[in-house]
């Protein structure tokens, strides 16, 4: 074996770990606004996840232990199942896993070979097919028509029941995002459309307390130097400008940049998605081309596209660029600079 | 308060130098017999001098320059020659080289000794002087130094670098040098600056070694020398970070730092630039740290030749040992076996146990996470070499600077997959020299086999002009005939 | 009708002249690929190809009158190369025109040579010095371990020898790198 003969004692697990470890408090808020049925979904996706990682490794005639231990698998199922409804079917988490493990993953290489973002590819599959069931979130406790008890959320996962008499409109409602542009679409001015229940301070009631949540995260992961600042600051950036050039041309159809940072999977994306370092660029100007282009993709999907949320098709988008922006942004050498 | 530059990357690993720092340099005893190999430099093996059954004197050349960038081979002590033939070299492949064997007579007696006075020469006779006395780089890369004394024509050397950083964890014998023979180090720095005509000497010194720096401190009283503690980050006191950080001048790779107007060189290669000139001794010994999992770990000044595994012994090895590693942990390779003699680019000999140096963790695929980039302190993009260098697309590899790695292993040492990134580079590096190798003997081959054909052709026509003289002179003489 | 009929004439014409004048214009000599091909393969002349030399083996290749798996010296690292250039499938090499070997030289056993100079009329590449009557040798550093000395001896007193690997051409390995396969 060659040198060095020393290593430090770092590891991708102990990386993933912590990532892991970040996602707490986003799961925390999400428990403590649309009630524990979330904890079901990361569980189901997590059991799915491990399974199906198991037996593609198997499949593929790879170590399991070793690498189920990495918790690359777990954190693939924590990303997708944050994204979707916190009340969605059964088989809705278990198809996205199973997509975002066997197909985007394992595949085209397995840990370090996938060149597109496994969580979001699972969504990008889960939205494109169901998007009935990919909308309808659980309205925050405190604005739902009706209340629904644990045991109640389980029956309506499990076996697609509600208890008697009670309408699956009065639970759910459309994102903050997605609200924003149907009301827009029948003319209503922004102002009204804010005044809406479903907002809060400055983005979607609950979910900007989740987005909060993903941003001290996120703080957590650059303090623990697992990300570099290059990713979060130009995805914020661009979606920032791109938000605020927008509302400040034409303040009255567009909303202003703190919705935009507060709602829908902004904060998530900044510092979960988009850092993931597999099919990211590894060039600090790639990580900042590669974030802004996100941002700004997020942007017009959102707004212009057709989907509630445009974070994964950014990602996505983006993803298929990295080769290209690793390959334009090498760093000058030691002793070649300019 | 000179200002200092800083170089990108660089790690802070486990220093383990107090250890080996608590005793002063010891000389290790003259052994039962010395294995002197010929090619312990960079370039051109020596030509041996002596044969089987010469009695040589202590100092008495006995492996001769060979071609330019060559130094020469000394009998390390008095004695008499056994053998002239292959055996196991310190290497990473555990193959032999052309060696000599001295058996000692224990009387250690010197060969005349002729110093020089330095001032009242020209710097070319003190460089065949230098070359004559197998003076070489000390710091491990052992490049001849009379090569680096020669500036060149026209060329103007603004500031000498003196390299006492000694950034590698466990190595500690320049720190013990600089402490112990300071005087002897900073008359050989004079040496070198007359030779180079330098404006500047600038010592650089890791700043986790006070007492080097106050040692080498009280030794020079005059400008222009100057003792620079830099501050402690591997690898720091590798040549092109040292002058990075004290001159802010990045030398590419490629390219001599002597035609940006800076040289640098080991304190200890000063220490021995200083007694051949000055006391007309070739390099004879060195000193050695032997720390690691022994329980005596300390400097000793060992000769040239001497068998590894006897000084590990001086040391008294703990019960687990296994193996040992020549240089520091982070660029020396594992002795294939201890029964190797000590060379000029011996400067540690780490013992290894289990315990010290646990096996390596299985690696795991990269998921390019940048940390080997981050740490990297050539600016590379060790990710991308790694890719290339697995994939043996080793023209990609070069394009992506793969020649500019200085083989560091900060890479390997920060990644969290375990990866061994530097074993890939040195399989990329060795298979384009082979290739490097292979085209060169195959247009060899072409162009010889196109003289020979062009010969042969030649042959045969000249041949056809002659028969047809002949048959036309015939023809001419039968015609004659007939008329008459 | 007539628009669309003048637009496509038109457009036949101008990318016809733009190619024409790119087929003038970054022409490729002929020679230019028997060049790159020689390059690749080894030159060891030994003919195991079936043609008399490395070259002439290059031509057959580009004129398509052999196939890229003929030649033992070079191996399978060659012909992947070959493939690369000529943009065709890789395959095997051919076992009828030998097997690799490892790169060897020539000796000569300098007390059985009797010196009748019919190795030195083989050597492709002039390896072998010595005259009528004289004894024989071989400059090792310019032997490209052909083995077409062999056969000519009349005494049998030529042995190929591998090259030992030494320090200066030894080569780090490829670490073993069991889990990431990937």
């Amino acid at each position: 074996m060659s040198s060095p003969h020393l290593t430090q004692t770092n590891s991708v697990s102990e990386i993933m770990l912590k990532v892991l470890l970040a996602l707490v408090p986003a799961i925390a808020a999400n428990v403590w606004f649309f009630g524990p049925a979330v904890l079901v979904t990361l569980s189901l996706a997590s059991v799915t996840a491990l399974v199906l990682e198991t037996v593609m490794l198997k499949l593929r005639g790879r170590p399991v232990v070793p690498f189920l231990m990495d918790g690359s698998a777990l954190l693939t199922a924590w990303l997708l199942a944050l994204s979707i409804p916190p009340m969605g079917p059964w088989w809705l988490i278990v198809t996205g896993t199973a997509f975002a493990i066997v197909i985007a993953k394992h595949l085209y290489g397995g840990l370090g070979s996938n060149p597109f973002n496994p969580a979001m590819v699972g969504y990008a599959v889960l939205i494109i097919s169901f998007p009935v069931q990919m909308t309808q979130w659980l309205a925050p406790a405190s604005i739902a028509l009706s209340h629904i008890d644990f045991a109640a959320q389980l029956d309506y996962m499990f076996f697609h029941v509600l208890p008697q008499g009670m309408q699956l409109d009065a639970l759910t409602s459309a994102t903050p995002l997605d609200t924003l542009k149907t009301q827009l679409h029948l003319d209503k001015p922004i102002s009204a459309i804010l005044s809406l229940p479903i907002y809060g301070e400055v983005g979607g009631k609950g979910g900007e307390w989740v987005a909060g949540a993903y941003l001290a995260g996120g703080l957590y992961l650059l303090q623990q130097r697992i990300i570099s600042w290059h990713v979060p600051a130009a995805f914020i950036a661009a979606i920032c400008l791109t938000a605020g050039a927008f509302h400040l041309f034409d303040p009255a159809h567009h909303a202003s940049p703190w919705l935009h940072l507060a709602a829908g999977a902004t904060m998530i994306g900044a510092f979960f998605i988009l850092t993931d370092p597999v099919t990211g660029p590894t060039t600090p100007k790639g990580k900042l081309i590669f974030a802004f282009g996100a941002g700004f993709l997020t942007y017009l999907i959102r707004v212009y596209g057709s989907y509630p949320d445009g974070a994964a098709f950014a990602v996505l988008l983006m993803n298929i660029c990295v080769p290209l922006i690793d390959a334009y942004t090498q760093p000058p050498v030691f002793g070649k600079k300019k | 308060m000179k200002l200092l530059h800083r170089f990108n990357g660089g790690i802070h690993p486990p220093q383990h130098k107090t250890e080996s720092t608590r005793l002063p340099i010891l000389s290790a005893p003259i052994p039962e017999k010395l294995v002197i190999p010929l090619h312990q430099h960079i370039g051109t093996s020596a030509k041996p001098l002596v044969a089987a059954g010469d009695a040589v004197l202590k100092g008495q050349m006995i492996g001769k320059a060979e071609g330019y960038v060559s130094s020469s081979v000394h009998a390390p002590t008095s004695g008499k020659i056994t053998a002239i033939g292959y055996e196991p070299a310190p290497h990473p492949s555990g193959l032999r080289d052309l060696c000599i064997t001295l058996e000692p007579d224990g009387l250690d007696a010197w060969i005349e000794r002729h110093p020089l006075d330095y001032l009242n020469m020209d710097p070319s006779s003190l460089r065949n002087r230098l070359r004559d006395a197998g003076v070489v780089g000390l710091g491990g890369a052992v490049f001849p130094s009379f090569i680096k004394l020669n500036p060149g024509s026209g060329k103007k050397i603004k500031t000498l670098v003196l390299n006492g950083a000694e950034c590698e964890p466990y190595i500690t014998c320049d720190d013990m040098l600089m402490r112990e023979r300071a005087d002897e180090i900073i008359a050989g720095a004079k040496i070198m600056r007359f030779m180079l005509h330098a404006e500047e000497v600038l010592i650089g010194i890791e700043d986790n070694k006070p007492e080097a720096i106050a040692a080498m401190r009280a030794a020079l009283k005059e400008a222009p020398f100057e003792v620079i503690p830099v501050p402690t980050i591997y690898p720091g006191g590798g040549a092109k970070q040292l002058i990075r950080v004290l001159t802010g001048i990045e030398v590419p790779a490629g390219e001599r730092s002597t035609d940006l107007g800076v040289q640098c060189f080991n304190v200890a290669t000063a220490l021995s630039v200083y007694r051949a000139i000055a006391h007309g001794e070739p390099v004879l010994s060195r000193i050695v740290t032997i720390t690691g999992a022994v329980n005596k770990p300390r400097n000793y000044e060992a000769l040239i030749g001497t068998p590894i595994d006897v000084l590990i012994r001086l040391a008294a090895p703990v019960k687990d040992s296994d193996g040992a590693i020549m240089g520091g942990p982070m660029m020396g390779f594992e002795l294939p076996s201890t029964c190797v003699p000590l060379v000029k680019a011996t400067n540690c000999i780490i013992v290894k146990s289990a315990t010290l140096f646990p096996p390596a963790p299985q690696p795991m695929p990269c998921i390019r996470c940048g940390k080997c980039a981050e740490s990297c302190p050539a600016d590379l993009q060790p990710q991308e070499l790694y890719w290339f260098s697995k994939a043996g697309n080793f023209g990609k590899a070069q394009e992506y600077a793969l020649f500019d790695c200085i083989e560091c292993g900060c890479c390997s040492y920060v990644c969290p997959s375990h990866i061994p990134l530097v074993q890939f580079y040195r399989y990329a590096k060795s298979e384009i020299w082979a290739q490097e190798r292979e085209k060169k003997a195959s247009d060899l081959a072409r162009i010889r086999h196109e003289l020979r054909v062009d010969r042969m052709e030649r042959e045969k026509r000249e041949k056809a002009e002659r028969l047809a003289q002949k048959s036309a002179q015939a023809r001419t003489q039968m015609n004659s005939e007939e008329e008459t | 009708m007539i628009d669309a009929i003048l637009v496509m004439s038109g457009l036949a014409l101008f990318l016809g002249g733009v190619l024409g004048y790119a087929s003038i214009r970054f022409h490729v000599q002929g020679n230019v690929l028997v060049e790159k091909i020689d390059a690749i393969l080894p030159q060891t002349q030994c003919a195991q190809c079936g043609f008399p030399g490395c070259r002439p083996y290059a031509e057959a290749i580009a004129d398509g009158r052999a196939q890229i798996n003929q030649c033992p010296p070079g191996g399978d690292a060659n012909i992947r190369k070959l493939a690369d250039l000529l943009g065709v499938e890789f395959k095997p090499l051919n076992a009828k025109h030998g097997a690799p070997k490892p790169k060897s030289v020539a000796f000569i056993d300098e007390n059985t040579c009797i010196g009748c100079t019919l190795c030195i009329q083989a050597c492709p590449v002039d390896a072998i010095s010595g005259a009528p009557k004289q004894m024989h040798t071989i400059i090792a550093q310019e032997c490209t371990g052909c083995g077409l000395c062999v056969a000519p001896c009349p005494v049998d007193c030529i042995g190929m020898i591998p090259v030992p690997e030494s320090i200066s051409t030894w080569k780090w390995k490829q670490p073993d790198y069991l889990m990431g396969v990937a």
